[in-house]
């Protein structure tokens, strides 16, 4: 009586027709220990199925709540800063090449400045052309150097 | 919504979906990166929440959509990942590997299955949803919830009685 009612029941199961309530009498048959032979086939399905059941998720739920963005804001303002700093400090710059340095009325004394400044230029000219006087000792050095490029000519030859 | 409220909504299905995801990704790591995706989409989303009719069909549906756009993925498509979870088979005895064998044998079974298919008996067989829960989550017309339930359970069955039979696989 209740084998007959459990294969019509499979059969109902089957084809997709049964009710949540039968499936579960499916499934309290399959998980006892004495079931008919020609129906040992549904245990490990049935078993499966509640086995499955019992995994878990065990990971962590990361959840973040929204941070204050304290920071962000921060920067902002460090960055306004930095460009009201560099803002003042040009405009303060401009003020001081303004500055006047007067001019010179008496034309003689003028005149005389006028050679004073050039003769503290031409002297310091001249005090860095005397240094270039080294230069021409290198011009020998590098004329017997050129001797060296007629040993390879001949030595060329030799080896020819 | 406070964060103990949102735990206390999404700790009852939070495995379902987690089995889910594992039922169409079938690797642990895979299921559990997804589970936690939807786990955090939702959180992003709590204001919406609690205007939703069944938070946890939502969620669901939700898992199944990103499941299917994981398989779909350029990542997937590239190298096909064979995914096999590895266990420590140290502790298991010849008796205990024999039934978790038969076990196993259905699991196989069902990863060879459609993903519809898949989806339908881990929902309905697995989770017990109503038909008309899975109609919505699934956006299935009841017929073809019915007719995907027959043919895997009828599919299972086949494959189990021919291991059952002779032995193999």
């Amino acid at each position: 009586m209740v084998l007959n009612n459990i294969e019509q029941l499979i059969e109902k199961y089957e084809n997709g027709e049964t009710t949540l309530q039968e499936e579960q009498r499916l499934k309290d048959y399959f998980s006892q220990n004495d079931i008919a032979p020609h129906l040992e086939v549904y245990k490990p399905l049935f078993a499966y199925f509640k086995a499955n059941k019992q995994e878990r998720y065990t990971k962590d739920i990361p959840l973040k709540t929204k941070k204050t963005n304290m920071y962000s804001w921060l920067t902002v303002a460090a960055v306004a800063i930095l460009m009201l700093g560099f803002y003042f400090k040009s405009t303060q710059k401009v003020t001081s090449i303004d500055n006047d340095l007067g001019t010179i009325q008496d034309p003689q004394l003028a005149y005389n400045e006028v050679v004073r400044s050039l003769e503290l230029i031409s002297k310091s000219m001249n005090k860095g052309a005397a240094t270039m006087g080294y230069l021409e000792s290198y011009n020998k050095g590098l004329s017997t150097v050129s001797y060296i490029s007629e040993l390879e000519h001949s030595s060329n030859i030799i080896f020819k | 919504m406070t964060q103990s409220e949102f735990l206390n909504t999404v700790m009852p299905f939070k495995d379902k979906v987690y089995r889910l995801a594992k039922r169409l990704l079938i690797s642990n790591e895979e299921a559990e990166d997804a589970t936690q995706e939807v786990l955090l989409k939702l959180w992003s989303n709590k204001k919406k929440m609690e205007s939703y009719k069944n938070v946890e069909a939502f969620s669901m549906t939700m898992t199944k959509n990103l499941c299917f756009d994981k398989l779909k993925s350029k990542q997937a498509q590239n190298i096909k990942i064979v995914h096999s979870n590895y266990e420590d088979k140290k502790t298991s005895l010849q008796k205990q590997v024999e039934t978790t064998d038969s076990l196993s044998w259905v699991e196989k079974i069902i990863e060879t299955l459609p993903e519809q298919q898949r989806l339908v008996i881990q929902l309905r067989d697995i989770e017990q949803f109503d038909l008309d829960e899975i109609c919505n989550m699934l956006d299935m017309k009841n017929t073809a919830v019915r007719v995907a339930l027959s043919r895997a359970r009828k599919t299972i069955r086949e494959q189990l009685t021919n291991t059952h039979n002779y032995g193999i696989k």
